[in-house]
């Protein structure tokens, strides 16, 4: 199933949530959501699921209409932060809910509901859990619970909100890995919402960066990291140094003096020079176009992480690699490998 | 891809499509058909207004019915002047009484941990659960002419059934719960840290009590003062049996709107019964008051 | 702590045990005669059964209402969510007396009612209404609190696994809502059967038909017949008793649902 949604636009009073989304998901993709909170992304999930509706804009499934069906309608799975599973309700009851108020036309026999639930308790690894009650459960079995009764009506796609915030870090992982390998299994197409770009990047096939309900760039994991399309996104993915620069005619100005690298096709005026942590190559007094001071280094696993006061007075932190250590007091070049620069 | 959706699209009439999305966006999640709704609404409206608003508009229609004139002369009746005395009176002792050892009894619950504490919560609801009729009928047994105390009682000519020392002490027990039954939740959740930084600055147990305690849950405590007040003015069932109905001396409000609706006078009857739906009127404003600085209160 | 106790003991605990000490002075025979008089078990029959039904009315009428004040915005919704609280707090020989003037025969409601041929003061039925007027605020207010805090996503959660809103409800929402729909019957039904003042003037009290039980203990006090009148408050204080025990088990197993963290 793909999915197709056009022009969304979708206000809460004076709150734009969402302001002209465009997107497109391709059958079988594994998409996340990535943005702070307030991106309007988990919005665009809820509308897309039939639990919010659009001011304006069109959402269609394989092509089809889909705002002209509520969400009983939709046939999507939809898998909620804090699991909503019904407390009143075994594991096994939460699991047949879906295929049992299924219309008397459709609906499976009693057989044929345990044998299907069995299966999906089985998928994720829990039908020794049937008889038990969701508040005798851990967070991630809980998790996985919603997950297999969200699958039970068979949906036809699978939507998941921010289904491992409420987790420690630890089962956060375990889980992540086995959502991907849970993928690649049924092959569903699934969009998960996700305020933590490590998850992201580990887990999905393509990421669809929002801010401020605007889309700010869609692509994969690698090519957002490597090549991101904003200062919003060079900020908001992996860790990076940032100074205010003066773009001119051809020359970048930091802090009054000249810096030896080229424009990169930025506009003039007031910008931000961005350069990854580990892309700042540090090397002998005069060897780049900063000079700075170390003022501290804390060294571990593979890398040296030094802070380094620049010569206009600005402290940024860098990742060197091990083996030629860096100490305190030392004067030093740096120079950017690669670096984005950005309109202020 | 697109060229599909655009096809789909414009296959169906743009007004059917609103239709079909103005339809399935009003069947919105949480909510139920307009129909229901209403029916919902114009019940529990309904409803209300037949069993609680309409028994408290006849109060006020029946004791001005024969105009205010009749409705003040009815009030300032001898014995209804002494009706009302001996309610302040008894209110005045049992809530004195009550917010004394309520607020001594929540304080020990809440803050100590013993063995059957749960068991002395139950106790302390007790009174809650009883019919009026049977907290009054215990002290009819205990002090009353066959009563186990009610012999010696006679001969030291201590009259304390059909007398106000009864009518207190039945009202004490039926409104025993609301001062301690306010403060419980409240002070167990606030726990005891507050009065052990007191004591660690080097407060007496007096000063915590007055200058930590004291204030946390003032709020509290008038809370339990009002309910338990308003139920001490109104009780009726208790206070019957122990009486004995003696006019001008041991009526109460309600008692004697009890002895006036027996004789037909409906304009005083309703007039003395005004006056206590008035008061529940009041009571329920300031509730509601008191229940905001206590939401505010909370974390 | 010790004052506690002491206090405790003198207002509840030494009354309560007067009451029983005076039923163990009756053989079980005498106990037993006493209880299963005509005018005794037919006073008890009433209390209980109309008790119970206006319970159940509280019940359904008490989720009605519920439902209005918390999912839907109407003119007034403040007003008649405190308006809930009028039976709490009106001295209930007031309320007698509101309610004998409104349903008798020439009342406002009473006079309607009775060119239908239903007659309500004086009868069974009055005792019924008195009842129901009694219990509102206990099914209200017991359930309210549970309904405003239910998730809203576990009813999302039913939609998009399919359900209507009928079965959203029926299968969801009212099973999260038992526990504290039952704590409100029976919190209703014991305020009700033990009910004196708001139903005596509406009762017509006659015997066997329209007398309720804590009249009939009022009316052997005034007969100097304590034993009888012991008799019948032994046997509603043990139900009240055995309803305070479940509706105790009532929370702590509602407790136990919900989930841990």
């Amino acid at each position: 199933m793909s999915i197709e949604v056009r022009n969304l636009i979708k206000r809460f009073g004076s709150f734009t949530a969402l302001d002209g989304v465009d997107l497109k998901v391709e059958n079988g993709e594994l998409l996340a959501l990535l943005g702070p909170s307030g991106s309007g992304k988990t919005t665009l999930l809820r509308i897309i699921a039939g639990l919010d509706w659009p001011d304006e804009g069109e959402v269609a499934f394989n092509g089809e209409d889909a705002l002209a069906r509520g969400a009983r309608e939709r046939n999507v799975g939809f898998v909620f932060q804090h699991y909503a599973l019904f407390r009143h309700m075994t594991v096994f009851e939460n699991v047949a809910f879906g295929l049992r108020v299924q219309p008397r036309a459709v609906r499976k026999n009693e057989a044929g509901i345990r044998a299907r639930v069995k299966e999906l308790l089985d998928l994720v690894q829990l039908d020794w859990l049937a008889d038990h009650y969701p508040n005798q459960l851990s967070g991630g079995q809980r998790q996985r619970i919603a997950l297999a009764r969200a699958l039970a009506i068979e949906p036809r796609i699978l939507l998941l909100d921010e289904p491992f915030g409420a987790l420690d870090a630890k089962v956060r992982k375990e889980l992540r890995k086995w959502l991907r390998s849970l993928h690649r299994e049924i092959n569903l197409t699934s969009i998960f919402v996700t305020h933590d770009q490590e998850e992201a990047l580990e887990v999905a096939n393509r990421l669809v960066v929002m801010d401020k309900g605007r889309i700010e760039q869609i692509g994969s994991p690698g090519d957002i990291y490597d090549n991101p399309a904003s200062a919003f996104v060079h900020g908001f993915i992996g860790e990076s140094i940032v100074l205010p620069v003066e773009v001119a005619e051809g020359s970048v100005r930091f802090g009054g003096s000249l810096l030896n690298i080229a424009p990169d096709g930025a506009a003039c005026g007031a910008s931000k020079l961005f350069v990854r942590r580990h892309e700042m190559a540090v090397g002998p007094s005069g060897s780049g176009v900063f000079e700075g001071t170390v003022h501290h280094v804390r060294s571990f696993g593979p890398v040296q992480r030094a802070e380094v006061a620049l010569a206009g007075g600005e402290v940024i932190e860098i990742d060197a690699p091990r083996g030629k250590e860096l100490h305190a007091g030392d004067t030093v070049g740096l120079q950017p490998r690669r670096y984005r620069i950005f309109a202020a | 891809m697109t060229m599909q959706l655009t096809h789909s699209v414009s296959l169906t009439p743009p007004a059917d499509k609103a239709r079909a999305r103005a339809s399935a966006a009003a069947a919105g999640i949480r909510t139920e058909p307009k129909l229901v709704r209403i029916a919902v609404i114009t019940l529990a409206v309904l409803f209300l207004t037949v069993f609680v608003v309409l028994p408290l508009v006849v109060v006020f229609a029946q004791a001005f019915s024969k105009g205010i004139a009749a409705y003040l002369a009815a009030l300032s009746e001898p014995e209804a002047q002494s009706a009302i005395r001996l309610t302040l009176l008894v209110a005045a002792i049992s809530v004195g009484l009550n917010l004394l050892f309520g607020v001594i009894a929540a304080w020990a619950i809440a803050k100590f941990e013993f063995n059957g504490k749960t068991f002395l919560i139950s106790l302390i609801d007790l009174p809650f659960s009883v019919s009026p009729v049977i907290s009054g009928l215990v002290f009819v047994l205990l002090f009353g002419a066959q009563g186990y105390w009610g012999a010696w009682l006679r001969e030291h000519d201590i009259q304390i059934l059909f007398a106000v020392p009864g009518i207190v002490l039945a009202t004490t027990f039926v409104t025993f719960p609301f001062v301690a039954r306010a403060l419980i939740p409240l002070m167990q959740e606030q726990g005891t840290q507050e009065e052990e930084a007191a004591i660690s600055l080097g407060a007496s147990g007096l000063q915590t009590f007055f200058r930590v305690t004291l204030p946390n849950i003032k709020w509290g405590v008038l809370y339990g003062v009002l309910l338990c007040n308003a139920r001490a003015m109104g009780e009726f069932g208790a206070v019957s049996v122990v009486s004995g109905h003696i006019r001008g001396e041991t009526n109460t409000m309600p008692l004697f709107v009890e002895i006036l609706y027996n004789e037909y006078q409906f304009v005083a009857a309703f007039g003395i019964a005004s006056l206590l739906a008035m008061l529940a009127l009041v009571t329920l404003v300031i509730k509601a008051i008191l229940e905001r600085h206590l939401d505010e209160g909370q974390p | 702590m010790g004052l506690t106790l002491t206090w405790l003991s003198v207002i509840v605990l030494i009354p309560l045990a007067g009451l029983f000490l005076r039923t163990l002075e009756l053989s079980p025979e005498q106990f037993w005669s006493i209880l299963s008089s005509r005018r005794t078990l037919n006073a008890l029959r009433i209390s209980f059964g109309l008790a119970f039904a206006a319970a159940c009315v509280n019940l359904v009428m008490g989720t009605i209402i519920v439902w209005a004040l918390v999912r839907y915005r109407f003119p007034g919704r403040r007003l008649f969510d405190a308006i809930v609280d009028v039976p709490f707090a009106l001295p209930t020989a007031v309320a007698g007396v509101a309610l004998t003037a409104l349903f008798a025969e020439k009342g406002w409601l009473g006079a309607p009612l009775a060119e239908l041929g239903v007659k309500v003061a004086f009868t069974p039925i009055g005792i019924f209404v008195a009842m129901v007027f009694i219990g509102i605020p206990f099914v209200v207010r017991t359930v309210q609190p549970v309904l405003l805090d239910l998730d809203p996503e576990i009813e999302e959660a039913a939609a998009c696994l399919g359900a209507n809103r009928w079965h959203t409800i029926v299968r969801v929402i009212l099973p999260s809502l038992t526990p504290a729909l039952l704590t409100g019957l029976a919190l209703a039904f014991a305020r009700a059967v033990g009910e004196y003042g708001s139903v005596i003037f509406i009762a017509g009290n006659l015997p066997n038909v329209s007398e309720i039980a804590p009249l009939l203990i009022v009316i052997r006090l005034s007969e100097f017949r304590y034993a009888d009148a012991t008799a019948i408050a032994v046997v509603m204080l043990v139900v009240s008793f055995v309803i305070i025990f479940a509706v105790n088990r009532l929370q702590r197993w509602a407790r136990s649902r919900i989930p841990a963290d």
